[in-house]
């Protein structure tokens, strides 16, 4: 449990410092741009475990799909609504202690996990081949890639039907 | 040397702040960023013990996790763009029509 890698600890300090930056921001649309920011960090975590496939997955998803998709919603929504920061203190002391007692819960599960054990659990071992990655999908997950892609495809007319404005339609006939 | 309780505990604290952010925040929008945080840092411990037991199941599972989250991240901006539409306002405690 040497964190000595300085790689490690910049990206570790970019994905955790914009992840904070994402939420407590004031302006909604650097938010958005804060959490890419964390995502890429994510994927460049993935990049340090030797998982290149799942990073570029990672960066395709989240920065070039999902973090566009937030900036255009926090667009569309009028710019005095995103400003109500009403905060009540409550909320905020509540989430603290919260955080602190799933800190501390995880915190002790961790110390008495064997992983503090580095011999049980090193990146020594060989790293996995993506080759591997797309028979396993292909093969074995096939039908788990096929009820993924029909979920997207709901989600998509999903979310098409609850953009729809009926107000706007023209009555044809 | 990093090793994966490194990986694990970044992990953990992004969780915490994921936590945070979704008790903490009224702001629809911001609920969203922060179960985005949740959900990458659960990809994240997937990815990692992947890599410590050279597995290729972690692997394959945090990319069908990814690509749901996608998934999930259009279908909510949606119910955010009709409550917007609805009640003029992104803050959760307005949202008032379902409240039990």
């Amino acid at each position: 449990m040497v964190m000595d890698d300085p790689v490690f600890l910049a990206v570790s300090a970019l994905t955790v410092g914009s992840a904070i930056v994402a939420l407590e921001t004031r302006e909604l649309i650097y938010g958005g741009i804060a959490l890419a920011i964390s995502m890429l960090g994510i994927a460049g975590f993935f990049l340090l475990l030797d998982s290149p496939f799942v990073a570029m997955f990672q960066i395709l998803v989240y920065v070039g799909a999902v973090a566009v998709l937030i900036i255009f919603t926090v667009m569309l929504v009028r710019t005095q609504a995103l400003f109500s920061t009403k905060e009540d203190k409550g909320r905020k002391a509540s989430g603290v202690v919260l955080v602190l007692i799933f800190m501390i819960g995880l915190g002790a599960l961790l110390l008495v996990s064997g992983l503090t054990n580095s011999q049980l659990m090193n990146l020594q071992m060989p790293p996995v081949d993506f080759k591997a990655i797309g028979e396993e999908m292909l093969t074995y997950y096939s039908p788990a890639l096929i009820a993924l892609g029909l979920v997207l495809g709901g989600s998509i007319i999903g979310a098409l039907a609850l953009a729809r404005r009926e107000d706007m339609e023209t009555t044809d006939g | 040397m990093v090793e994966i309780i490194d990986y694990v505990i970044i992990s953990t604290i992004l969780f915490g702040v994921g936590i945070y952010g979704l008790v903490a925040k009224r702001n629809a929008i911001r609920m969203i960023f922060a179960i985005e945080i949740i959900a990458n840092a659960a990809n994240l411990n997937l990815v990692a013990f992947s890599r410590g037991l050279s597995n290729v199941q972690g692997q394959t599972f945090a990319l069908f996790s990814i690509a749901i989250a996608a998934a999930e991240v259009a279908v909510g901006l949606g119910i955010i763009i009709i409550a917007y539409r609805l009640y003029k306002e992104i803050d959760v405690e307005e949202f008032k029509s379902l409240k039990g």
